[in-house]
């Protein structure tokens, strides 16, 4: 079966202690050694607030976990984590390697394009130190329109 | 010189209830596209001018803005984000309502 790139986001019940979130992640790399898959990399976001209230809780610990798997991996993950609701109250599992591919390739291409322009307009292919910036570089508003005049 | 005053004042449209900060600049771009095209300006989409290639559910900064207070997704006739763009931010915003990053609605 082919191995594909996941990622899995589950929010854990804000009253846990640390040890019982390893334990939730101890329980998840559990499932993942023993469909022999491997999980790329483990991150906590810590404790965050929810944007609505989910039971009771206003808050969760937020942890993300990216595997490398196969889709009845995550099926069985899904499975299991809609079991234990009462320490992960919510959990998403996204597969990314498609769009992570798109996005690179986009990311390539405007980027050889970029040094094709520059060398065909007589510049160093990178952007130079102390350059003038385009102003669409350094707009941090939301994009939208303020002044429109 | 008429439409000019009118346009000043404020119209019908911008009076209809208690939109959220960017709606609201945006009614007035919209106000101003329709009174005669005298303070037009063009939209352009975040996404594509600032070069953001991946539109991620995780990246709440991100999306933030094209959630307005009552949250609902801020339409592309007001936040100018092109067909493409708005497609994905959806997609992301969705996701991000499932773990709480974002609100599906807010009272």
């Amino acid at each position: 079966m082919s191995t594909r790139k996941y990622e899995l986001v589950y929010v854990v019940s804000p009253e846990l202690s640390d040890e019982q979130v390893t334990a939730v992640h101890d329980q998840v790399q559990a499932i993942v050694t023993r469909f022999g898959a491997e999980i790329e990399r483990t991150d906590n976001w810590g404790r965050r607030k929810l944007a609505y209230e989910i039971g009771h809780h206003k808050e969760g610990t937020y942890v993300l976990e990216v595997i490398n798997g196969t889709g009845e991996l995550m099926k069985e993950i899904d499975r299991r984590l809609k079991v234990v609701t009462d320490s992960v109250i919510r959990h998403i599992v996204v597969r990314v390697d498609e769009e992570e591919r798109v996005v690179n390739r986009t990311r390539t291409r405007r980027t050889s394009q970029q040094h094709r322009r520059r060398i065909a307009r007589g510049l160093p292919p990178e952007v130079q130190e102390g350059e003038k910036r385009r102003d669409s570089d350094d707009r941090d508003d939301g994009g939208f329109d303020e002044a429109g005049v | 010189m008429a439409m000019q005053k009118r346009s000043g004042s404020g119209g019908g449209r911008g009076r209809s209830g208690a939109r959220g900060a960017n709606a609201a600049t945006g009614d007035k771009a919209a106000q101003a596209q329709r009174r005669g095209g005298l303070f037009r300006r063009r939209k352009v989409c975040k996404f594509c001018a600032d070069k953001i290639d991946d539109i991620n559910y995780k990246d709440v900064k991100l999306l933030q803005p094209f959630v307005p207070e009552r949250g609902k997704i801020l339409p592309r006739r007001i936040s100018g984000t092109c067909a493409m763009h708005q497609r994905k931010l959806r997609t992301a915003i969705m996701r991000a309502r499932v773990i709480a990053l974002l609100p599906y609605v807010t009272d």
